[in-house]
């Protein structure tokens, strides 16, 4: 079996099926894409709620039909597809070490690597919950695979911990199920999901929101029986003498996601401590020269659509750079963001790899209202000032793009992405 | 009739169970929960101690240096994961200096090898990310750390294999005593047996009293610990231990056998024998005290916290031996620390404490004191092949995060000692012990254990008893 490839895609999620395609298209290139489970589609397939696909197909899908689309894509290719295959070590010569029952433990030597293995849901223990340990604790993703996959729910009095999007949608299912939620808790002031979930999912249903609220012990010894929640300050600690018990044989966690990094970081790639997501050029390239990262595992997004658009753009570049090698890296620009901004991608551009347009995206910390998106230049110049928003929120990653020739005045320097308020006038 | 019954399948019942077990003599175990190591053998801080701590002449400081000097050979002979990584005791103030000269006067008079003071030049550059308020430090080369799970299921399993009968989820509600047996009531069943070995842990004094005179009583002690991420557990070799204090004992700072960082336990006495929750005044305590010692723990890399109880007593002495008032009892009880290190000592003395109250055995011709286990991760390239050849669900890797494959699973779920809920699982083979704990595995290891089983997913377990992962099917809401 020749192990030899142009693009080795590593993961078949929305962001891998999204990249081996992109990468197929340039022609002439011989693209591997590897999965772990034993069929295409990553976490889309537990995700059988809609509202997939309005930006990039114009319509609503439910997750398997919006991965449906590329992976009936992928048969019209001459793709190789690997299922069942873990991948254990990638090295910076991009020689990526996988194991599987077939070939047993092997090495695959690509051209360009493109990392897309999504994200895992933060676990109970990274919040360090006082109390018990019982069965009936489980990720918001957890409880969406028993009752999407296997068909089984995991329990009947539910109270959700974090207000994440798969929380938000786990409290609509369970409730469509029969189940009782009794209300989401979320440590700060506002939503960490989207207003969308927020409204479809528990002002629809009528479940009750709690922010500024936090778990602060668990109940039970072999099944869960109660939870104390108490009030939260300003700085999300719980407030002494606010506790308040409720029962419930279930508490679902959605308190964050985190991208899954360990392989690169093995590999030496360069993260960042913000997006805990590598480092990337405008093209989606990490620190280490023909390896790529998109999706998840760059950072975490709140809509496939979004998805699917970085990772053509990283599909794209993987394989240009398995025909072309090393891109030219004269004039550098470094992107940095103001201290209301929690980060941004990339974090690096290369103006002379920039074809047209430089997407950036990125998080703001707190809630903006009446607000414009600006990026400037190390004079202060405006490179480029956004239409005013209504209101910027955290829970919603922003996009904008700038037009490559408008770069040029900070080509060697530094670009700055700002939130600007529009005063009244 | 049994000869003897040994009550409790932590590490010194199955350590007894086993050095028995070389023996012509019937032999049950009788566990309370539903698997073995449920007890403090399933949370504590997985130390084989030098055995500088014990006072000199104490049953303590016997059973621990012994036990220690046992410990790496039945390591090797289970296949049993044992690292001697050496520890230090730290010294921050002149009260301190005091405490680790007095340990290094006991450790010299107990015998233990190699212990030394260290300046506090020499203990940062063997151990350059401690607190460099550091003054000296107590250094125990011989000090080690094992896996308790793997080393407990380890005793049980060959003790199995060598034909002793274990009974899990039988808690001994009574026991009479006739004048040539005892009557072991459990909630389901009765047993006989001519000798009795009390190994119930925080429960030894409820046991103990059922036909003996009162003569100590547990106080379990609770002690918290995190865990960290391996990736960011790599600032320690050693085990750091502090010295005790005003405050309090001291946490020790460590690695586990598969890299973890380990930091614990406080110490408190609660009534309750068998709560094991976790409480945030004690998790601030351990991190606030760790910090003493390590200053960059990455505190953010915690992926769980959990506790375990201590069967501390009110004599503060291990209880070893026949009970005088009632022959053939016997109590290995009130075993505290240094008990994880002293257990394969007092099993061993198990067998004489038998034999000198009266119970005649002689060795058998053959029984098996060695066991292989397939850890998939620690192979070369070219076994893990061969095995995949072999096998090909070794290829399948279930628990993403410590690399543990489907085969192995199902190895440990047909085990000498079935492992049929997802907490024995992870005790067997560590599936579900990395940093996303169990959140992609759990689902497909339920699956997997009702598929080997024959059961529904309903009736796949956590862990204890009526720890049920789910509550019914889908689509059984009553159509209004």
């Amino acid at each position: 079996m020749n192990m030899n490839y142009d693009v080795a895609i590593i993961g078949a999620g929305p962001a891998g099926l999204a990249a081996a395609y992109s990468a197929w298209e340039q022609g002439d290139t011989k693209v591997l894409l590897i999965e772990r489970n034993e069929e295409l589609g990553g976490i889309l397939n537990q995700c059988i709620h809609n509202g997939f696909g309005l930006h990039y197909f114009k319509e609503e899908l439910t997750g398997p039909e919006y991965a449906q689309r590329f992976i009936d894509k992928l048969g019209e290719t001459d793709i190789t597809v690997m299922l069942n295959t873990m991948v254990t070590d990638i090295s910076a010569d991009r020689v990526i070490t996988a194991i599987n029952p077939e070939n047993g433990c092997f090495d695959i030597q690509a051209k360009a690597v493109v990392l897309a293995m999504g994200c895992r849901e933060r676990p109970r223990g990274a919040i360090s919950t006082p109390g018990t340990r019982p069965a009936g604790i489980y990720t918001a993703g957890a409880a969406q695979r028993y009752a999407n996959i296997n068909g089984f729910l995991v329990g009947k009095n539910i109270v959700i911990f974090g207000s994440g999007d798969i929380g938000l949608i786990m409290a609509r299912r369970m409730t469509l199920e029969g189940a009782n939620v009794i209300g989401v808790i979320e440590r700060g002031p506002s939503p960490s999901g989207l207003t969308r979930n927020i409204v479809q999912c528990l002002d629809d249903f009528g479940i009750p929101l709690y922010l500024n609220h936090t778990v602060t012990n668990i109940i039970g010894r072999n099944r869960l029986e109660k939870i104390v929640i108490s009030q939260t300050d300003s700085r999300k600690n719980p407030i002494p003498g606010t506790e308040r018990e409720i029962e419930c044989d279930t508490l679902l966690l959605s308190v964050g996601l985190i991208p899954e990094n360990d392989i690169s970081e093995a590999t030496g790639i360069v993260m960042d401590p913000r997006t805990n997501g590598a480092v990337v050029y405008e093209n989606d390239e990490t620190s280490v020269e023909g390896i790529f990262a998109c999706g998840n595992i760059l950072q975490v997004h709140d809509l496939v659509d979004y998805v699917t658009a970085e990772s053509i753009r990283a599909g794209k570049a993987a394989a240009v750079y398995a025909k072309k090698g090393k891109a030219d890296d004269s004039g550098l620009i470094q992107v940095f963001c103001e201290d209301n901004i929690n980060y941004c991608v990339p974090q690096k551009i290369r103006p002379a790899n920039v074809e047209k347009n430089v997407d950036i995206s990125f998080r703001v910390r707190d809630r903006h209202e009446n607000s414009r998106i600006v990026v400037k230049a190390d004079n202060g110049e405006y490179i480029a000032r956004y239409g005013i928003k209504p209101y910027i929120i955290p829970a919603e990653m922003q996009r904008i793009t700038i037009p490559g020739k408008l770069l040029a005045k900070a080509a060697g320097g530094n670009i700055t992405v700002g939130i600007e308020k529009e005063e009244a006038e | 009739m049994y000869d003897v019954i040994i009550i409790g399948c932590g590490i010194v019942g199955a350590s007894a169970a086993f050095e028995l077990s070389k023996y012509d003599i019937s032999i049950a175990v009788l566990e309370k929960d539903n698997d073995v190591a449920e007890g403090a053998t399933k949370a504590n801080s997985a130390i084989v101690h030098a055995g500088y701590d014990p006072t000199e002449g104490s049953l303590m400081a016997k059973y621990n240096i012994k036990g220690a000097a046992m410990m790496k050979d039945i390591a090797e002979q289970f296949d049993v994961i044992y690292k001697q990584c050496g520890a230090f005791v730290l010294a921050f103030s002149d009260e301190d200096m005091l405490e680790i000269e007095k340990l290094l006067k006991r450790g010299k008079n107990n015998g233990v090898a190699g212990i030394e003071i260290l300046s506090a030049q020499k203990t940062l550059d063997m151990e350059p990310k401690l607190s460099r308020n550091v003054k000296a430090a107590l250094n125990a080369p011989t000090s080690a750390i094992i896996d308790p799970w793997d080393l407990c299921t380890a005793y049980a399993e060959m003790a199995v294999r060598n034909g002793v009968e274990l009974k899990l989820s039988a808690p001994v509600m009574d026991i009479i005593k006739l004048d040539d047996r005892f009557i072991v009531k459990t909630d389901k069943k009765i047993y006989e047996a001519k000798y009795i070995i009390n190994a119930a842990g925080t429960h030894a004094d409820v046991i103990n009293d059922m036909v003996c005179n009162h003569k100590f009583t547990i106080v379990p002690t609770k002690g918290e610990y995190y865990l960290l991420d391996k990736k960011d557990s790599n600032v320690i070799n050693r085990t750091i231990f502090q010295c005790p204090n005003e405050k309090g004992k001291g946490v020790l700072v460590t690695r586990t056998v598969h890299g973890n960082l380990l930091i614990g336990p406080d110490a408190q006495a609660q009534n309750d024998r068998d709560d094991t929750s976790v409480e945030q005044h004690a998790l601030d305590y351990i991190k606030e005290a760790s910090l003493r010692s390590v200053p960059d723990i990455a505190f953010r890399s915690v992926i769980r916290s959990f506790a375990g109880v201590r069967a501390n007593s009110d004599i503060g002495e291990f209880v070893i031996g026949q009970a005088e008032e009632t022959p053939g009892f016997i109590n290995l009880s009130a075993i505290k620390s240094p008990g994880l290190t002293s257990a394969p000592a007092i099993g061993l003395d198990a067998v004489d404490i038998l034999k000198d109250a009266g119970l005649k055995m002689e060795k058998k011709n053959y029984y098996q004191e060695r066991r292989k286990v397939v850890r998939f991760d620690e192979l070369s390239r070219k076994e893990k092949n061969e095995l995949i050849a072999s096998n090909p669900l070794y290829g399948k890797i279930v628990c993403r995060c410590e690399h543990i494959t489907e085969g192995e699973i199902i190895d440990a779920i047909n085990g000498v000692i079935p492992a049929l809920s997802i907490d024995s699982i992870k005790k067997r083979t560590r599936a579900g012990m990395g940093r996303c704990q169990g959140g992609f595995c759990g689902p497909k290891i339920a699956q997997i254990i009702a598929d080997q089983t024959g059961a529904s997913l309903l009736e796949v377990l956590q862990g204890r008893s009526g720890s049920e992962i789910l509550i019914s099917k889908t689509k059984q809401r009553e159509v209004l």
